[in-house]
């Protein structure tokens, strides 16, 4: 029997490994653009098993809309990677280093 | 029915349709310098006029598509604030695009978009409104960060902002997520009545904490607020004078919106998140500005200080705490609007230099310009009896107040250290060594900007300009 615990810990799990992906990767910038869409598919997945557990589409709802941001926001990410590429050269995480924080 | 909704959005509706109108218009234009200027001056114009209409628009609580959009005192006041904010950091930015040939239609389009996303965020009463506002807002500031396209610098501040922007909304998206769960609505009003029904329940405190640290990212509150530095000294600096304003304001009261609004009646669950992000702030900005030699991000950290004490005002969790807290936004944000008049002239030779030691000596070359960014600077560092003083005193009483004594303490060996970094300029600028003299020659526009600014951390001292008894009223209409 599944129930929404299992589910929950699916989440939690996709979700920690997003953020994992994003801080401990060193590769490649697109690696961390899908680290994000990981981190919000995990929250879907989230929003879908709470809303069929409580019976309220509200949470479905919310899925909608997560999936149309993240859509935009992956375009948008990858704009700015691209312009990012022409001036640098390079997408390696290790170079995005001109300003340091 | 519909159309009572859509009476209630109408700002929202009209800067909407404004900057999709003035999107279409730059693209069909066929000079298009000359077009963007006239978009950038509507842009303007409409804001401000939008500000004046929402600050004039009947007193009273509306709320809209079934209390998921609320129009009340609070978001009012905030939406003034941060619709001026954004209009005077884009007059200002008019001469600063055409001298570095980024004069295009899509910089006020984005700005336009990006105040209603800022505009919805403050309104929103419901999870998903919200969500959606601050997704609105986010996007289009992650690419004005990038705005200068062939700059390897302002492509890295947005490739930053975005990577760690996108991370705080997985974080407050997550917090929804528990929170619904738990609560079974994404409707503040449904949260509250849960709330009170009894103690939190696990999951619900695990996403309140969430909620906490997607929003504390958006402020640029310590520990979250390692992209702040970074972005400031990359980007453009007009969208980095953007960034001090509006967005902190939006993001400060959409902070006040989420934990009043929704969590009203766990104040002490809440409370010791946000103090402890205080407290974390303001010793972060204090200290960390202090090795700074780039006056850009100088002022990230002097901005993570003052959200710092945002966040004090916030963390009272009283209604006095969150009228000191607009308070503060305000007088905030008029002073960010007269430095960043005076960081967009910084040139030498028509190239910007944001070095805080080419100031050495500046009193001597431009004595009225200088001291305009002293009375600016003494007000940042909250100096008595200038304006900026008034603001923490403001947050300080009202922790004080809420019992949190040892809070205010902190704030006040803060504000001491933070002093230091903003009197070394003062230093710099009146005896300090003699620097190769900037020679940026100020657009009148813009002398307007530093003059009204310093002018009004001075004159503010006689009654604040009114704006404590507005505060206290907007914060009446969150805070019961």
């Amino acid at each position: 029997m599944i129930t929404l615990s299992h589910y929950l810990t699916v989440a939690a799990i996709l979700f920690v490994t997003g953020i994992f992906g994003i801080f401990l990767n060193r590769k490649n910038v697109i690696v961390i653009l899908m680290s994000i869409e990981l981190m919000l598919l995990a929250v879907n997945i989230n929003f879908v098993a709470f809303s069929s557990f409580l019976n309220d589409l509200a949470g479905q709802v919310f899925t909608m809309f997560v999936l149309t941001v993240a859509a935009a926001e992956a375009a948008i990410g990858l704009a700015i990677l691209v312009c990012f590429f022409r001036n640098r050269g390079s997408i390696r995480v290790e170079d995005v280093n001109v300003m340091k924080g | 029915m519909i159309m009572d909704d859509l009476t209630v959005v109408l700002p929202e509706v009209v800067l909407a349709v404004f900057a999709m109108a003035a999107l279409m218009f730059g693209t069909y234009s066929r000079n298009h310098d000359a077009a963007s200027r006239l978009v950038l001056w509507a842009t303007v114009a409409v804001l401000v006029g939008l500000g004046a209409w929402i600050g004039m628009s009947p007193a009273g609580t509306r709320t809209a598509f079934d209390g998921s959009f609320v129009n009340d005192g609070f978001a009012r006041f905030s939406k003034v604030l941060l619709l001026w904010g954004a209009a005077c950091l884009l007059a200002l930015s008019d001469a600063w695009l055409e001298r570095n040939k980024l004069m295009k239609f899509e910089f006020p389009v984005l700005i336009a978009l990006a105040s209603v996303g800022m505009m919805t965020m403050v309104s929103a009463h419901d999870l998903m409104v919200l969500y959606m506002g601050l997704e609105l807002q986010s996007l289009s500031l992650y690419v004005i960060a990038a705005f200068r396209r062939d700059s390897l610098r302002s492509t890295e501040a947005g490739l930053k902002y975005f990577v760690l922007g996108a991370l705080s909304s997985g974080l407050l998206l997550y917090g929804c997520s528990l929170v619904y769960g738990t609560t079974g609505t994404t409707g503040f009003g449904g949260i509250t009545q849960v709330v009170k029904a009894g103690d939190l329940s696990t999951g619900l405190l695990f996403g309140l904490v969430f909620l906490c640290a997607g929003m504390a990212f958006k402020v640029s509150a310590a520990p979250f607020h390692m992209w702040t530095p970074d972005v400031y000294e990359g980007a453009p600096t007009p969208v980095t004078g953007l960034f001090a304003t509006a967005p902190k304001v939006a993001a400060a009261a959409m902070f006040a919106r989420v934990v009043h609004d929704g969590f009203g009646s766990a104040v002490a669950d809440w409370q010791q998140i946000l103090a402890f992000l205080s407290v974390a702030s303001m010793f972060l900005g204090a200290i960390a500005a202090i090795g700074q030699r780039n006056i850009k991000r100088l002022m990230a950290y002097s901005s993570i200080s003052h959200m710092g004490f945002v966040l004090m005002g916030l963390a009272a969790g009283t209604a006095q705490g969150a009228e000191a807290m607009l308070i503060y936004l305000a007088i905030y944000v008029t002073m960010n609007v007269g430095v960043f008049a005076f960081i967009l002239n910084m040139s030498k030779d028509g190239t910007p230099v944001m070095e805080i030691s080419a100031l050495g000596l500046y009193s001597r070359v431009e004595p009225a310009r200088a001291l305009c960014l002293a009375v600016l600077m003494f007000s940042l560092a909250g100096l008595p009896p200038l304006v900026g003083f008034w603001g923490k005193f403001f947050v300080l009483t009202a922790a004080v107040d809420a019992g949190l004594v040892w809070l205010a303490v902190a704030g006040v060996i803060a504000s001491a250290i933070g002093a230091f970094y903003y009197l070394r300029i003062i230093y710099l600028m009146y005896f300090g060594e003699p620097a190769e003299a900037l020679d940026g020659a100020m657009p009148a526009a813009h002398w307007v900007f530093l003059g009204a600014s310093s002018a009004a951390m001075v004159l503010g001292i006689i009654n604040l300009f009114g704006v404590e008894g507005l505060a206290a009223a907007a914060a009446a209409t969150l805070v019961n």
